[in-house]
């Protein structure tokens, strides 16, 4: 199996006269096929064993004054909830974020390796820094080389360079997005139904953090994969800030606080017989 | 002195790769290729040989676009020139792939620099022969850069530099007279610096100019003859000013 390791490569290999073959492009990976009379069925198999469904909502938008980025933290296996305080915002470098969603262990480490091997040593090598698009894109073709293989990640790559604000929407199945606003996750749906009829391009940091919260708390509140903390960051020209982590549940008696209301029928207690 | 120069992969005693020192011999041999750099123009110059009276002319051109907004020109082997042209441009290609931007002139001229000198630590392959000069933009803040590399690999940038035939004189000559230019002034010298050591002459020199919002443009001979004839003048003018007050004296 041929898979794209620059990511992990560390140093440069020497080759001598061999060097006229490569002309600029690194030959395309490829993996021996497995001994099966069905292969695009066996594919298929394979993909749905190894593809949670990504149990999560995250959400970005572009707005006048930058990139606000949110998520919930619940991590889920099945029906067990088996983490309420995950990180699934990650900080790439400190002016790009990246959201997970999908495989846990996928997202961290290609966000850790974009964030070192690509970013960090393209701005030591470049004296700049990368731009959304290039690392967004960089990302895209290290997915698509292990394309079919089991990765989950569906991720946002937030940021804000030379050009301006950037938000970029990238997969695993080697897709990459570019738009104004995405939200991904099983929540998603409840989340875009908020955050599409309350956006508006030039909203204040406040209005546009509101927002956020309250499209990660809907989502939260119907969807049974997505809870915990929803945090928000937004990404200004001087990189990204941690703006709140507020527990959905608090934020669900905020946003629908209990009033007080006369009683129809007490209890009472039941003399023992 | 003799062993030390079969294969470049060894040092001789005393620090030297012969080959490498070989190579720079092959540029300053070559023809002579001058670059200036103004505030808002960058200039190649090559000196042309004379073209034999049956060749087209046309095919030979010094001055190759590396992409819309980098151009090169060079001295030295001009075969090894056209492989060297060739990986640029598929780098720079590549580059616009991988991170949707155009290079810088920084990046290709590192990475021309960096083909060289894999050549220089390989076994059973010689040194590319050749020096060149890298002109471009920035794509984003629209800085003009000039850029030199040699065989062995190193780089750095010029305001103005020479390389080739006679490249101390002609970079004597731009120590002297350079100053911050634009437009038609960084024209007018870049020729004036590559007349130090050409016949003057629109069909002896290769002119071409970039700018940030035109590319590459390459001087038509008469232009190049209007701009040489503007020089002699001004040469003449000044000789005149100088002999005129001494014979009044």
């Amino acid at each position: 199996m041929k898979l794209d390791t620059t990511g992990l490569e560390s140093a440069l290999p020497l080759f001598g006269a061999n060097c006229q073959m490569v002309d600029g492009f690194t030959a395309a990976p490829a993996f021996d096929l497995p001994t099966t009379l069905d292969f695009d069925g066996f594919q298929k198999e394979a993909i749905q064993m190894v593809k949670p469904a990504k149990g999560t909502t995250t959400l970005a938008f572009i707005f006048k004054e930058g990139v606000m980025v949110a998520a919930d933290s619940r991590a889920s296996m099945g029906g067990y909830i088996s983490s309420q305080s995950v990180k699934k915002i990650i900080e790439i470098n400190p002016y790009m974020l990246g959201t997970m969603a999908g495989g846990a262990a996928d997202c961290q480490f290609w966000h850790r390796n974009l964030g070192i091997k690509v970013c960090r040593l393209h701005e030591l090598a470049n004296k700049r820094r990368i731009s959304v698009t290039g690392a967004s894109k960089l990302l895209a073709n290290i997915l698509y080389s292990y394309r079919g293989m089991g990765l989950s990640v569906g991720t946002m790559i937030a940021g804000w360079d030379e050009t301006g604000p950037g938000l970029y929407y990238v997969d695993s199945e080697g897709g990459r997005l570019k738009g104004p606003r995405f939200s991904v996750g099983s929540g998603s749906p409840y989340a875009y139904g908020v955050l599409d009829s309350g956006y508006r391009y030039d909203m204040s940091i406040e209005e546009a953090a509101e927002l956020a919260r309250r499209a990660i708390y809907h989502a939260t509140f119907r969807d049974g994969a997505s809870g915990g903390v929803a945090s928000v960051y937004h990404v200004g020209p001087n990189g990204w800030k941690k703006l709140s982590g507020d527990d959905v549940g608090e934020l669900h008696y905020k946003y629908y606080p209990v009033t007080p209301s006369t009683v129809e029928q007490e209890m009472v207690e039941v003399s023992g017989a | 002195m003799a062993r030390y120069d079969r294969a470049i992969t060894v040092f001789s005693p005393d620090g030297h790769l012969f080959q490498v020192e070989y190579a720079l011999e092959a540029v300053r041999k070559g023809n002579a290729a001058v670059g200036v750099r103004g505030t808002d123009t960058v200039v190649l110059g090559v000196e042309k040989k004379s073209a034999a009276k049956l060749q087209d002319s046309r095919s030979v051109r010094k001055i190759v676009n590396l992409d819309n907004h980098i151009a090169l020109a060079c001295a030295g082997l001009k075969a090894d020139a056209r492989v060297l042209i060739n990986r640029a441009r598929i780098e720079c290609q590549s580059h616009r792939l991988t991170v949707e931007d155009p290079v810088t002139v920084e990046y290709i001229t590192r990475y021309i620099a960096g083909l060289q000198q894999k050549y220089t630590q390989s076994g059973g392959v010689r040194p590319f022969g050749l020096s060149t000069l890298i002109i471009g933009f920035d794509p984003y803040t629209g800085v003009p850069s000039l850029y030199q590399t040699d065989p062995s690999g190193t780089f750095s940038a010029w305001k103005a530099n020479a390389t080739g035939r006679n490249s101390n004189s002609i970079r004597e000559f731009l120590e002297k007279n350079y100053k911050e230019t634009h437009g038609q002034e960084t024209i007018k010298l870049a020729i004036r610096a590559l007349l130090e050591v050409v016949e003057s002459g629109g069909k002896n020199i290769e002119v071409a100019v970039m700018t940030k919002d035109q590319g590459l443009r390459q001087l038509e001979e008469a232009e190049i003859d209007a701009i040489v004839a503007e020089i002699e003048a001004e040469k003449a003018a000044a000789e005149a000013a100088k002999k005129g007050p001494a014979r009044d004296a």
